[in-house]
């Protein structure tokens, strides 16, 4: 492949990923008011277009023409700054997830994955410390809601995100300790490598996913660690609208509010994309031999797809059924209880992984 | 291609640690201190050595600058005063920085002829190696590291209860 073609194959694959996620990430608010309000015998938004549908553009419209108000008293480079990085940070995650197996083309091949490429032997490989870049990449989405925060000088929004920062600084270590049993099974850092040591079947119809494999456990812990890195109730703290206004965004309007809650979305679609890459097999699922041919090729994608919504679901779902912890039971779940937990796991997983090798 | 994103990425760490001394606000300190953390991770990776650049950005970048960020909101760290600096300091300092760098790297390299800076690409570090020098070749200086990290975990657990009773 020259250098052209992988140059222009790269921006193609950038854009269709990102203008996938944006519309996911748009669509997920429509599901949310949808759900919920079908949850609490609403109908949710209905007016714009059929069953609401255009809602998404009509927000996305409502929110580029707002007036932009930037109070006077505020610490502004920094205040600038913030939604932008937590916005970047958040979509930059996405470049790493190994979306499905390699596609053939117009005489190209390459898998479907940004920072994926084909090697020499015709083998799909990504860049080797993949999960560790994404673990990375959120921790510094921290810095958007710290610097919202103070450089908004307002004390609603310093308290809120005192408390997120304290958050996802807490529940991150938990989250990185329960990918910590996969990796040992796994042996290797590589998503993609993950995945194709999940691709094979027992009996010929139970999957090899690692939650099937003894990492239940870890799962359960990843779940609630996620939920409180992304935000969500039961543990959205940061912005207890009955306490604080709106946590770190209290001071935030038009498109730099809309550019934080499109980091939020886009931060749960990252994190169901992790948690199925890491537990549930990535893209493999089983296979429908009774399918047309053209239908088969696409069914990787839509078995990813499939799980990125039962997690989107499932986060809509809790949404709807758990109150809000309170701050301090916050994080004495998170240390107490997950944290003993994960480690454990890791524990237990790694005298399993040294019997058997 | 390598040499100009290694120039480039050098000179936006140099500059970031240059602003995080000239800066009065704590905040924008800690915020240049970051930025020389993850220019100097983009310098690691081009190295060859991902592990090591990906574990810069979370351990310095992801968790210990993020506690300077919380220290300094909590205390609302307003600017520093100037000190009066000696105009003597101010003329001859930056020269004479440079003229030291110079004479030690000159020196160092006359020490030791056979190491040369190491080539861009160069550096093979997947994270099983790092693992396995840090499990045989290095065990001892880890152990001790971990033991000293232990002492400091014990130290602030005693100094977080001893407000409380």
């Amino acid at each position: 492949m020259s250098a052209l073609t992988f140059l222009i194959v790269a921006v193609i694959k950038i854009a269709v990923t990102l203008g996938v996620l944006l519309t996911v990430v748009a669509y997920t608010v429509w599901l949310e008011r949808k759900v919920v309000g079908r949850m609490q015998n609403r109908w949710g938004p209905s007016r714009v277009g059929p069953f609401g549908l255009l809602q998404p553009l009509a927000d996305g419209i409502k929110f580029l023409l707002k007036e932009d108000l930037t109070p006077p008293y505020v610490e502004k480079p920094l205040y600038l700054l913030a939604p932008c990085l937590s916005l970047i940070m958040a979509l930059t995650s996405i470049a790493m997830i190994p979306i499905g197996p390699i596609i053939h083309l117009f005489g190209i091949s390459t898998p479907v994955q940004i920072t994926g490429v084909v090697n020499a032997t015709g083998q799909s490989s990504d860049i080797n410390v993949g999960i560790l870049v994404i673990l990375g990449i959120t921790s510094l989405g921290v810095y958007g809601v710290a610097l919202a925060g103070w450089s908004s000088n307002s004390k609603y929004s310093l308290l809120g995100s005192l408390r997120a920062s304290a958050q996802m600084v807490s529940y991150e270590v938990s989250l990185g300790l329960s990918l910590v049993g996969v990796l040992l099974m796994s042996s290797t850092l590589s998503l993609r490598g993950i995945v194709h040591a999940q691709l094979g079947t027992w009996f010929g119809f139970i999957p090899q996913w690692f939650i099937f494999r003894g990492q239940f456990i870890a799962f359960f812990v990843y779940m609630m660690a996620a939920f409180a890195e992304t935000n969500r109730i039961p543990f959205d703290m940061p912005e207890a609208e009955t306490e604080l206004v709106a946590g770190y965004h209290t001071e935030y309007s038009a498109m730099k509010f809309a550019m934080f809650f499109m980091a939020e979305y886009a931060n749960m679609v990252t994190v169901a994309c992790i948690a199925s890459v890491m537990f549930l097999g990535g893209w493999s699922g089983p296979s429908l031999p009774f399918l047309p041919v053209a239908v088969q090729a696409f069914l990787p994608l839509l078995w990813f797809s499939a799980k990125i919504f039962f997690f989107l679901f499932l986060y809509i779902w809790i949404r709807g059924t758990l109150p809000r912890f309170r701050y301090d039971q916050l994080m004495a779940f998170g240390w107490k209880f997950l944290f003993p937990l994960a480690l454990a796991n890791v524990v237990v997983t790694a005298f399993f992984v040294a019997i058997r090798a | 291609m390598h040499l100009y994103l290694f120039l480039l990425f050098g000179a936006i760490c140099a500059g970031g640690a240059v602003n995080l001394l000239i800066q009065r606000k704590a905040i924008n300190s800690a915020l240049s201190l970051i930025v020389v953390m993850g220019s100097l991770a983009v310098i690691y990776m081009m190295l060859g050595a991902e592990f090591v650049a990906v574990v810069q950005v979370i351990i310095y970048a992801g968790a210990i600058m993020v506690l300077f960020i919380f220290v300094i909101m909590l205390l609302n760290a307003g600017e520093e005063e100037p000190s009066k600096g000696s105009t003597v300091a101010k003329i001859v300092g930056i020269p004479g920085l440079f003229a030291c760098v110079i004479v030690v790297v000159k020196l160092w390299l006359q020490q030791r002829p056979g190491e040369r800076l190491i080539p861009i690409g160069a550096m093979y570090g997947p994270a099983d190696q790092v693992g396995m020098m840090l499990f045989t070749k290095y065990l001892l200086a880890f152990e001790v590291t971990s033991i000293l990290v232990l002492i400091a975990i014990m130290g602030a657990v005693v100094l977080a209860r001893r407000s409380n009773s």
